[in-house]
């Protein structure tokens, strides 16, 4: 009975011995790796990812998919951009960014329930849609002129005893997440709402709200990884968060969440973030070539998602 | 065919599961197996056709140690398993679902849809079902789901069929086709596994009759040698006396009151009214509509019309989550698809219902969960090995007591059950009628819906028949018997 119950527990744990066994070969491998300021930048990398991956994971949870995060990321930061380039107040525009994002996502989830879309083809709507928004307001030209605000720059670029900001930001939204996910009635609520829609629905759980809540967390998580990327780049670009979706769907595959929904845990998107991280990292440093890279990543998503079909 | 099965040992992850069961079927035999919820019998079948491997012991078939790799091996040996978790496919047609993986081939290998057509047709007239077989398979209700699951196993030409608890979505007419079909194939000399809850039916049916206890052989009995009682001690070690609990309840004012409900092609002017502390007993036949009615007042129906009210006051139930919070609940007929998050815990399950109760601020507490669910399984003695088992994994009757214990602790003014006891063994159902009992003395308001009669007649202080979506009369604890409700179901009328 024990080596069954110590066989699910490494099953469960896949991801996680994965993710030690490629810190270890690429550490061997490249003394460069290892190094503690290439893990604090491989981590700060890997916020812009996370912070959208952990709002992908509450929305595949519920059984749907969010394509669109790359473009509300683009539009809201965009938005913010702007209205800083106009002379708004630095700290009331990234706020207000934050609401945009909210907002574009609940669009997202109204599609989903209201307008009764898969969340596959309402996302890809929302998607195409907010990028072309983006095109229009920018006009194809980044917007650069954003001053020298202290408040911007910290977001991206600062630290916290020699923490990087976005590093902490990306553990304290993983606690919070862990925390709504695990702790509170919402949380169940998500569950139940991909584990079996109808019988939650008797059971008197909104799906509606439940779903829309979903959409309206991913957009401001993208909103937010956007932050960072304003305050590191200070500019924004027309083409910002492009295919963001991709790696951030990968990341909550490989941390075993299922696609139908219902199942799966967020630590296990935290560390689903990681492998993209260290494998994108690990890789530059050992010079693949970027063309190699792709298709290593598309291996082990197939590897990890293989092994996760066993159980 | 002659099967016996000795010795068998099966445990689920370090949990034994049988241990030493097994029985003898004879040759055109309806050998009946018996057992609490939890006993093992579907666990048995399963050894027997494949579905799972045995630990220890042995399946001798005709003489023959045997031991079928999977269900289309024991199918191919003759022995067909209907299930009591139907595997159904709800997007396809009946017919597709019927020939599915045999479909019959011309020599150009192409579906030969008229033949196919006219087998699905004789099976069904011989069933005396009137399902097109064009029908989506999510369209029918369960109890139709249960006959296309029949008539898929009469389709086969099979020695032995195992049937895992057949009529448990059937009512009384359907069930009486039923028989007819299984003594016809006795007469031929087909043997079959009949697996209830249901003890009129074993005594009317079977011929013997094999207990087991906790997965155990207990013993094997000629029906002529026994009795119920007699079977109820060896089921569960001790005599359970009355089967249905009196209920000593002053009936107080009316609690809930339901006008006119109307539902275009499905009910029309449904109108009745339960009381606090009353259980009113709704019987029909099959698609009858009584379902329909108990969702639309739960506000899980579009398209109702009519008027609610509740202890004098008007409500809205446009939603579940509305009707809840008005203070009604309702055990819903379908476990698998409405009752339970199948790949969830008990623990998950149960607090689903719950969530409002057992946290602060939408912070679930951790202890009052635990405290919960503990009373659940432990007040109705759910057979698990603790809070975290998946639904997945717990017996039928042992899922039903977890939708169940969902639904108790949620307060209710009026509690809903649709077919409350389906598939739980018969000491299980009284604790069931006791806390429907107690339920009924605090003053809540029970509408039972339920198509075992007995358990009607048993339980409810007033009847009321519903036949094709309209009320044909409410019957009082005097007039009520079970002519009385045949008549009214089957469209007659009393005083002729
Ligand atoms: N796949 C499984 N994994 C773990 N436990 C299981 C599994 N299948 C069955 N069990 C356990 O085995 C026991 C026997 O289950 P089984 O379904 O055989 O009972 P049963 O006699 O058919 O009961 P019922 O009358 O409720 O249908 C139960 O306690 C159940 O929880
Ligand atoms: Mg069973």
């Amino acid at each position: 009975m024990n080596k069954q119950k110590t066989i699910n527990k490494i099953q469960d744990m896949g991801a996680l011995i994965a993710l030690v066994l490629l810190v270890i070969v690429i550490g061997v491998i490249s003394p460069e790796f290892r190094t503690v300021g290439n893990f604090l930048s491989l981590l700060r990398q890997s916020s812009i990812n996370g912070l959208i991956a952990f709002g992908m994971t509450a929305v595949i949870l519920t059984g749907g998919i969010d394509l669109s995060v790359g473009s509300v990321l683009a539009l809201s930061t965009a938005l913010c951009a702007g209205l800083i380039a106009n002379g708004m107040p630095v700290g009331a525009a990234m706020l207000l960014a934050l609401v945009i994002g909210t907002g574009l996502g609940l669009i997202s989830g109204i599609l989903v329930t209201k307008g009764r879309l898969q969340p596959f083809i309402a996302t890809l709507v929302t998607m195409t849609v907010y990028r072309g928004l983006t095109m229009i307001y920018m006009d194809g030209k980044p917007i650069s002129n954003l001053g020298d605000s202290f408040t911007l720059k910290v977001v991206g670029k600062g630290n916290f005893y020699h923490i990087p900001i976005p590093v902490i930001l990306f553990i304290l939204i993983f606690v919070l997440f862990m925390f709504i996910l695990e702790k509170t009635t919402f949380g169940r609520r998500v569950y139940a709402t991909g584990s079996n829609a109808q019988a939650a629905r008797l059971a008197g759980v909104n799906i509606q709200r439940t779903k829309m809540a979903v959409y309206a967390i991913s957009g401001a998580m993208a909103a937010l990884s956007g932050l960072i990327l304003l305050s590191r780049l200070g500019s924004a670009q027309p083409n910002l968060g492009d295919g963001y979706e991709l790696d951030a769907i990968a990341s909550v595959a490989l941390g075993g969440t299922s696609m139908n929904g219902g199942r799966g845990r967020i630590w296990g998107t935290f560390v689903g973030v990681l492998i993209i991280a260290v494998l994108n990292n690990g890789l530059n440093i050992l010079g693949v070539s970027s063309y190699y890279q792709d298709v290593v990543k598309g291996i082990v998503i197939l590897i990890a998602v293989l092994s996760d079909r066993k159980r | 065919m002659q099967i016996e099965m000795r010795g068998i040992n099966k445990s689920f992850g370090g949990n034994a599961v049988l241990k030493n069961a097994g029985f003898l079927l004879d040759h055109g035999e309806i050998h009946a197996l018996m057992g609490e919820n939890g006993a093992g019998k579907s666990t048995l079948m399963k050894i027997l056709t494949g579905v799972y491997t045995k630990d220890a012991g042995q399946v001798i078939v005709d003489g023959q140690e045997v031991c079928y790799k999977n269900p289309q091996e024991a199918e191919k040996a003759g022995i067909v398993f209907i299930h009591q978790e139907l595997n159904v496919l709800f997007d396809l047609t009946v017919e597709e679902n019927m020939f599915l993986g045999k479909e019959i081939r011309n020599r150009f290998g192409i579906c030969d849809k008229k033949a196919m057509r006219a087998e699905v047709k004789k099976i069904l007239d011989r069933l005396g079902v009137k399902i097109s077989p064009e029908q989506k398979m999510s369209e029918l209700s369960v109890g139709q789901q249960q006959m296309i699951e029949i008539a898929k196993a009469l389709m086969v030409d099979a020695k032995v069929i195992i049937m895992d608890e057949p009529t448990a979505a059937l009512t009384q007419s359907e069930t009486e086709v039923l028989f007819q079909v299984i003594n016809s194939l006795r007469k031929k000399g087909v043997s079959i596994v009949y697996i209830s809850h249901r003890m009129e039916e074993i005594f009317q049916l079977c011929d013997r009759i094999t207990v087991l206890r906790d997965g155990a052989y207990i013993d094997t009995k000629r029906i002529a040698d026994t009795d119920m009682n007699d079977v109820v001690k060896m089921m569960i070690g001790r005599e359970i006396g009355e089967r249905y609990p009196s209920r000593n309840v002053k009936i107080g004012e009316v609690a809930l009151k339901v006008e006119n409900l109307t539902c275009p092609g499905v009910f029309k002017n449904v109108s009745f009214e339960v009381h606090a502390g009353e259980v009113l007993g709704v019987s029909g036949l099959m698609g009858a509509g009584r379902t329909e009615i108990m969702q639309a007042i739960f506000g899980n129906m579009p398209h109702v019309t009519g008027k609610i009210s509740l202890y004098g006051k008007e409500i809205q139930n446009h939603s579940p989550e509305q009707a809840m919070r008005n203070g009604l609940g309702f055990i819903t007929e379908d476990r698998k698809t409405e009752g339970l998050m199948l790949e969830e815990s008990i623990r998950k399950n149960i607090s689903l219902a719950n969530l409002g109760r057992i946290s602060r601020h939408g912070v679930i507490n951790k202890k009052e969960e635990q405290d919960l669910v503990k009373k659940g399984i432990e007040e109705l003695h759910i057979k698990c090995f603790g809070p975290e088992h998946e639904s997945n994994n717990l017996s039928g009757g042992n899922q039903q007591k977890v939708v169940f214990a969902k639904w108790i602790y949620t307060d209710p003014k009026v509690l809903i059950l649709d077919e409350p006891t389906r598939g739980v063994d018969i000491g299980a159902k009284k604790e069931i009628y006791h806390i429907i009992n107690d339920l009924a003395a605090k003053g809540v308001a029970v509408i039972m819906v339920s198509s075992e009669l007995p358990e009607v007649l048993g339980m409810a202080d007033r009847i009321m028949v519903v036949r094709e979506g309209l009320v044909r009369g409410v019957l009082s604890k005097e007039e009520a018997n079970q002519e009385n409700i045949m008549i009214l179901a089957t469209g007659g009328n009393l005083n002729e």
